[in-house]
């Protein structure tokens, strides 16, 4: 488990079964020599994911990629389950980048909810398997022999270490899906257990490979200036001063492609150099003019200025109604309205991106901290004109992704400058290019306005919003969110209001627009659950009662009634129902464990808010006091319900994560474009929360259920800036309506 | 130019204004130590120049020359400093890519202090930034080697 070992493609043979969710399931029926894998790292073939060396180690495959969710360990962990592999004797190989795994594209916290079953059904295949194996070699029927824990066991005593059987098993029938015997949740060993990462000795001791620790024999290093402004073309250069650079080889201008961004390099010149310092040097002097472009005099200030106008004055495109919202707001005793709006935000993971790319004979091998080698392998192939079986996608571990290493144009660019230089070339972004050239995260201007009822129970809801949508990133003619993008949070309020109705407005894109960790439920999150606040306030009551009103009775909600296409995520509603009994429940558990409603001190209170996404259900609590115009976060508490859980500790960190990411929205992050460029360069400017702003008291509480397993990685997010927002409102009642809250307070 | 490493002598033809993380990286293959920021900001390259903790990425190649280099390959032969056993026990890193510099960070603190207070802890690791969020780990952890394993949150 020490190293990222890689799979060669002529495993991928001719596989045989399918399984429940379409994937392959099966080995080798009947040819049992070509299961035995190239390499001298790999085994006997029981099935896709699961081969198994004569000495008994089991080798399973991990096929998504470790940005730091512990996917590498959990899904492992349901395999050797099903198994019953002794955990101690499991090694886990990282995937190549191959269509055969189905989906590797690690986002959207669905690694656990999409392949949950099919890692089971790819153990009880390796057992069942074994077991047949047993029965053969035994001469018994197989029903007498039972894998427990690295060996089969027949009813008299006798045992067959799993080594013993690698051959033979991989010789067996693939058995048919339907044939499988699961596990009861009673006879799980792993599954819901804490198993440590696998790659926790590499990390603790430095031995841990990241993408920048890739080395090639003859690799050269690229450092690439970019052009500031999308779209903007080199006009002019002058690389003199960078050839006389000591180390560097060359100055190689690296073109762009016409057309949407999608995951294309941007125009750029790139400094080649013998190693990295000389590359970073020779780029430093390196003089270039750039064409203007149609967002050369994009800023971000006056661009959301007119957006919160925008949504203000006026009804945008209806994207779910129910009621008469106009005629109830009309006849209401008390309206209740409020602007928000939040920035754009950059990723930046501690790892900036980096590739290693070779092309050579007509092929194209790289290596990347990719969350997304299927579509790295795609781009790679388009921009070099290959076939995609020429290009080989090697994943690395991932220096933090949160979305931004799902989208590989350094990869493309890595492997344009490998097949013009010749050499294998290392691309490694700086902060500074990180910062500058992100895919960055929408902004949003929202306008909510409700009506109470002399209880101060909403008769109506009226949401607006404007936020550049991801979908111009690869389409230039879309200029405004989708239902899929308002289902996350803004169109799919759960609220038992009478009338409510979502619009739209237009917003066109100026820059490249990607997803980041948990998307649109950062600013709908914070506008809504803001406002929820608000109202709650208004009605002079109190915020977890007036939520759980707000939410109203038990019900599975279905908006095709109202018009709303509600993408739930990409999973059937009738499978994953929003059930607003959960979602009141997430709220309940987590508000008794905190002392909600303790007298504080001035200057000190408490917000909540409740979420629903990926699937899960979310609540935070924050504490907060302000003094002296110095704003620290005290407390902050999450609860999940996630359904299914595989291993609690990645949960519990992950939640953790996801609120001190969510700390980080809520105080600090801000990316400002000024005449098309990006305003912020590193950390000194784009801050993120550092150990003295995460509060001392940080809880998570995992409710237990056995419903199918729903995301994790970023569902502790978005309730989070608002909770903190909430509890400063308890604090000082300064309603803060635009983040970061670093605007208002000293943090 | 001559340095010293982990306890071994090395020389190298490199420019000296070189930043030693790049020596290290580079030339030595010590990729244990991390470029985050170049900018001595987020700590992902904190080694131990002369026991001080020290961000590599701002630290010429010209100013080493005379002292003794410790990166996370040498902080112990086999992992078993106690920090980096206590980050074991508390399962701090998620990605692990900062993970280096919070260890040698926190030895370096726990060397001079054996008894850290929270605020201490969080003076010492506040040039460390994690991205991931397991700041809460990293403080039980070192609350732990201080042998106050029953604050740990």
């Amino acid at each position: 488990m020490n190293s990222v070992v890689h799979l060669s493609r002529r495993r991928f043979l001719a596989l045989t079964g399918v399984s429940a969710s379409g994937l392959l399931l099966g080995g080798f029926a009947g040819v049992a020599n070509a299961a035995r894998a190239g390499g001298d790292a790999t085994g006997q073939r029981l099935n896709l994911f699961v081969s198994l060396r004569e000495d008994g180690t089991v080798e399973i495959i991990a096929h998504r990629s470790e940005m730091g969710t512990g996917i590498r360990t959990s899904l492992p962990q349901v395999v050797a389950d099903e198994m019953e592999a002794d955990w101690r004797r499991v090694t886990v190989v990282q995937a190549i980048g191959d269509a055969a795994y189905g989906s590797q594209n690690t986002d959207g916290s669905r690694s656990i909810r999409n392949f949950y079953t099919t890692m089971r059904h790819m153990g009880a295949t390796a057992r069942h398997m074994l077991e047949a194996a047993a029965a053969e070699h035994w001469g018994v029927p197989q029903d007498q022999c039972s894998a427990r824990q690295h060996q089969v066991i027949h009813s008299d005593g006798r045992t067959l270490d799993f080594g013993e059987l690698a051959v033979a098993a991989a010789g067996q029938k693939v058995p048919q899906p339907a044939a499988l015997m699961l596990k009861s949740p009673a006879q799980f060993r792993y599954i819901g257990r804490d198993l440590p990462i696998v790659d926790l000795h590499d990390i603790t001791t430095g031995k841990a490979v990241f993408g920048a620790d890739v080395t090639l024999p003859g690799m050269v290093y690229a450092s690439i200036e970019r052009t500031p402004h999308l779209g903007g073309r080199i006009a002019a250069y002058d690389g003199a001063a960078a050839r006389k650079v000591g180390g560097v080889l060359d100055v190689v201008e690296l073109k762009a492609p016409q057309g949407a961004p999608g995951f294309n390099n941007v125009e750029g010149l790139a400094v080649i150099a013998r190693n990295t310092w000389s590359a970073i040097k020779g780029r430093k002097a390196l003089d270039v003019k750039w064409t203007p472009s149609e967002h050369s005099d994009h800023d971000s200030e006056a661009y959301l200025d007119a957006l919160q106008e925008k949504v203000r004055a006026g009804a945008g495109t209806v994207a779910r109604e129910r009621g008469d919202v106009d005629a109830a707001l009309a006849a209401a005793g008390k309206v209740v309205e409020a602007s928000y709006r939040t920035p754009y935000l950059a990723h930046a993971p501690m790892e900036p991106p980096v590739t290693v790319a070779r092309v050579a004979d007509e092929r194209c091998e790289v290596w990347a901290c990719t969350q997304n080698p299927q579509a790295t392998q795609s781009a790679v192939a388009e921009a070099l004109g290959l076939d995609k079986k020429a290009v080989t996608v090697h994943v690395t571990l991932l220096g933090g992704g949160f979305g931004r290493k799902s989208k590989p144009d350094y990869s493309v660019e890595a492997a344009r400058l490998a097949a013009h230089v010749g050499k294998p070339v290392q691309v490694a972004w700086t902060r500074e290019d990180d910062i500058r050239h992100d895919y960055y995260h929408s902004c949003s201007a929202m306008f909510l306005k409700a009506a109470l009822d002399d209880a101060g129970n909403a008769t109506a809801w009226l949401a607006r919003q404007a936020s550049p949508p991801i979908g111009a990133t690869f389409d230039t003619t879309v200029t405004q969110l989708d239902d899929g993008n308002l289902s996350q949070t803004f169109g799919s309020v759960p609220f038992a209001v009478p009338n409510l109705r979502v619009e739209s407005h237009e917003a066109p894109a100026h820059t490249r627009i990607g997803w980041l960790r948990s998307v649109y439920n950062i600013p709908f999150a914070f506008g809504v659950c803001s406002f929820v606040d608000e109202l709650a306030h208004a009605a002079g009551r109190d915020p977890v009662e007036y939520w759980e009103a707000m939410i109203g009775d038990d019900r599975y909600l279905d908006f095709a009634p109202e018009g709303f296409a509600f993408s739930n995520y990409g999973r059937p509603i009738a499978e994953y129902p929003y059930d607003t009994a959960r979602l009141k429940n997430v709220l309940r558990t987590l508000v008794a464990t905190i002392p909600w409603g303790e007298k504080l001190p001035a200057g000190q209170g408490w917000g909540v808010a409740v979420t629903r996404s990926f699937l899960s259900y979310v609540s935070v609590a924050s504490k907060v006091s302000v003094a002296d115009g110095k704003l620290q976060v005290l407390e902050m508490h999450g609860a999940i319900d996630a359904g299914t859980v595989v291993n609690p500790d990645r949960v519990h960190a992950q939640i953790e994560g996801g609120m001190i990411f969510g700390l980080s929205v809520a105080l600090l992050g801000q990316i400002d474009f000024e005449r098309g460029a990006v305003k912020q360069s590193n950390y000194h400017d784009y801050p993120v929360a550092r150990i003295q702003q995460t509060p001392k008291v940080i809880r998570s509480h995992i409710v237990p259920s056995d419903a199918l397993p729903a995301g994790v990685g970023e569902p502790g997010v978005p309730p989070t800036a608002p909770s903190i927002a909430n509890a400063v409102f308890a604090a000082t009642g300064q309603r803060i309506r635009e983040l970061p809250l670093s605007k208002h307070f000293s943090v | 130019m001559k340095l010293k490493v982990n306890g071994r002598s090395y020389e190298t033809e490199a420019d000296a204004d070189t930043p030693l993380l790049w020596i290290l990286r580079d030339e030595l293959k010590l990729t244990g130590t991390r470029y985050g920021c170049g900018d001595a900001i987020c700590g992902a390259c904190t080694v131990h120049f002369n026991g001080v903790p020290t961000r590599a990425c701002r630290l010429p190649l010209s100013a080493v020359a005379d002292g003794e280099v410790t990166t996370i390959e040498g902080l112990s032969a086999d992992g078993s400093h106690p920090v980096q056993e206590a980050w074991r026990r508390h399962n701090v890193p998620q990605c692990g890519f900062c993970q280096a510099g919070q260890i040698m960070s926190a030895s370096a603190l726990l060397a001079g202090n054996a008894q850290p207070t929270d605020d201490d802890i969080d003076s010492a690791m506040s040039g460390n930034i994690c991205r991931c969020g397991t700041y809460p780990r990293i403080r039980a952890a070192i609350r732990d080697v201080a042998g106050r394993g029953e604050d740990a949150s």
